[in-house]
């Protein structure tokens, strides 16, 4: 997802003048054409996140749109007031990138996981919080960040993630997309965890349950119209991200559930658990870790749907 | 008699508004607020370029007020340059008024960013700062900030970036009371040394006396030079131009009754 993040900001950012891109000390090697080309639109600004979002807070006021980049964990928990005050308070136009979302540098330890910025970022007003499920969301989401009058976060992965679109689908922020239909159970995934969502899809195909695939790419604006749909089709509706099962994905579809009328679906969150890992492993070490790997995802589903 | 006499006279004029003020609205941080008043009449009165009818004019000088709980001396400094009309200010901390205890962007033309957590506006002012040499531009930053507010950590982030981007545009101008909320701010941290701390992070850093408003133009004037950011201390007294409030920090949250009220405009010569 990351490099196709540096090739998009580059694309874009030679038909947008506006845009200016700041790195929190990351990315060696891979804005180097970038900063070649747009040598006074690239800024590192050292391991100093608070900072660097204040700089894009001002930078917006000045009508750029500034994009900051660094690790997830990093570029929204360390600056999080800047993000609050500066960016939110005041409605600017600043994108916030956080690369390595979830566990992709679970082997770094749990410093390094963002399991919990969804949660604390959607909670933020003003902001819209996109996680993208492949490299080809990662373009679309930019591209339709870059239209947005206010602060956005978009949360990727990190690199060789596979891909499940073959080019840049169509893409609305707050608009779900239906991958696959199916009758009996419906599947909303959010983020990097498309593609195993899908092949959890498979395997349950497999036991003779229909699932229905839908990728919910925006946390917030949530799509309340497609929430209404499957919720008022399926009878048990299951949310499915690499964050904590705690004010994520899962949680803001909690919140929505619990105000609505008519609905007949019964809601399972599958995610990561309210702990931190604390031993090594990388990120397949660490998905199994927090069960939530294809096979696990569906005895999870089984064992809800009991 | 100093060339300054109108401004001398102006700084007084507005220190018994913001005395009144805080007696009437109930609002504290009154010390804060009396201690950058030379400051800011330097800054609006002489520097800034500047032009209350076109206040969003992109190749204006902007002033980030980074020590927002002094918002009642940046309002009345606004509302005597014209940047909105009196009664905005006459509702100030009023329920559902446009001017709150805080500045916030937008609230009123004049007011270049939010502040009221510390430690927000180097950063912001450095982004303006670079916004200026990305757009090609020649406009001033300046940022207010207290010396209690170098206690938080993104100030020394923003300052050890500014020079390395070589931002000759950008000015700190710190109102040294020696005081903050609950403290004299040496006894908090080791602050003494701003000067040296800041020439050590590679600014152009030198001290003035914070209330005297020739000095601090002079001040500003003379870097025009230099190839990195200026910082300039101001020396000054926390309740400044009130005998009774003058270094005494109860005045940071206490709000001045009729009688101390009427005490303050007589020394100030208001009537």
């Amino acid at each position: 997802m990351r490099a196709a993040f540096a090739n998009e900001i580059e694309t874009l950012s030679a038909k947008d003048e506006r845009l200016v891109l700041l790195s929190g000390d990351i990315g060696n090697r891979m804005f180097d054409t970038y900063k070649e080309k747009f040598p006074n639109r690239f800024y590192n600004c050292g391991v100093a996140e608070a900072n660097m979002t204040g700089i894009a807070a001002g930078m917006a006021l000045c009508g750029l749109r500034p994009v900051t980049y660094t690790i997830t964990a990093f570029n929204t928990l360390r600056c999080l007031e800047q993000i609050r005050i500066d960016v939110c308070y005041q409605n600017l136009p600043v994108i916030i990138v956080g690369v390595g979302g979830g566990l992709s540098y679970s082997s770094l330890n749990a410093t390094h996981h963002a399991l919990e910025d969804i949660a604390i970022l959607r909670v933020l007003p003003n902001m819209t919080v996109i996680c993208p499920g492949d490299a080809w969301e990662v373009r679309a989401a930019l591209r339709a960040a870059i239209e947005v009058d206010g602060p956005v976060y978009i949360r990727m992965a990190k690199k060789n993630e596979p891909l499940v679109h073959n080019d840049i689908p169509k893409f609305k922020i707050g608009k779900g997309m239906v991958i696959k239909n199916g009758e009996d159970i419906c599947l909303l995934n959010c983020g990097s965890l498309l593609p195993f969502t899908l092949d959890a899809a498979k395997i349950l195909h497999k036991k003779g349950i229909s699932v229905q695939v839908v990728n919910i790419h925006t946390v917030k604006p949530l799509d309340e119209v497609m929430l209404k749909d499957v919720f008022t089709k399926f009878s048990h509706v299951f949310t499915i991200e690499e964050h904590s099962i705690l004010g994520g994905f899962g949680g803001s579809v909690a919140e929505w559930a619990s105000d609505q009328k008519n609905i007949k679906g019964k809601l399972s969150r599958i995610g990561t658990g309210d702990f931190f890992m604390y031993e090594a492993g990388e990120k397949e070490y660490a998905q199994n870790f927090f069960g939530i790997t294809p096979n696990q995802i569906v005895e999870r589903v089984l064992k809800a749907m009991i | 008699m100093s060339a300054y006499q109108d401004l001398i006279q102006l700084s007084k004029q507005i220190r018994g508004k913001l005395v009144q003020i805080s007696h009437e609205a109930k609002t504290p941080h009154l010390g804060s607020s009396l201690s950058c008043v030379d400051i800011l009449v330097a800054l609006y009165w002489d520097i800034l370029n500047l032009d209350p009818k076109n206040p969003s004019d992109s190749n204006r000088d902007r002033l980030i007020f980074s020590k927002g709980h002094a918002a009642s001396a940046l309002y009345v400094a606004l509302q005597l340059k014209g940047f909105f009309p009196k009664k905005i200010l006459d509702d100030y901390a009023k329920p559902g008024a446009i001017l709150s205890e805080h500045p916030v962007y937008k609230s009123v033309p004049g007011i270049e960013s939010t502040s009221g957590s510390l430690g927000h506006g180097l950063p912001i002012g450095l982004g303006i700062a670079l916004a200026a040499k990305i757009q090609n531009k020649d406009y001033k930053v300046f940022v207010l900030m207290s010396d209690g507010e170098c206690n938080e950590g993104s100030v020394w982030e923003a300052a050890m970036l500014a020079p390395a981007q070589q931002l000759n545009n950008l000015f700190v101008i710190i109102d040294f009371n020696k005081w903050q909320a609950t403290g004299r701010s040496e006894e908090v941290t080791s602050i003494s040394s701003l000067t040296e701390k800041f020439s050590a992070f590679g600014w152009k850093a030198h001290d003035v006396d914070g209330h005297n408003i020739e000095e601090i133009i002079n001040s500003i004037k003379s870097t025009s030079t230099t190839k990195v950011p200026t910082a300039i201390i101001a020396h000054t007294t926390k309740g400044k131009g009130v005998s009774f409030m003058e270094d005494d920090n109860n005045w940071h949250y206490r709000i001045p009754n009729e009688e101390e009220l009427i005490k303050a405009l007589s020394e100030l010569k208001i009537k």
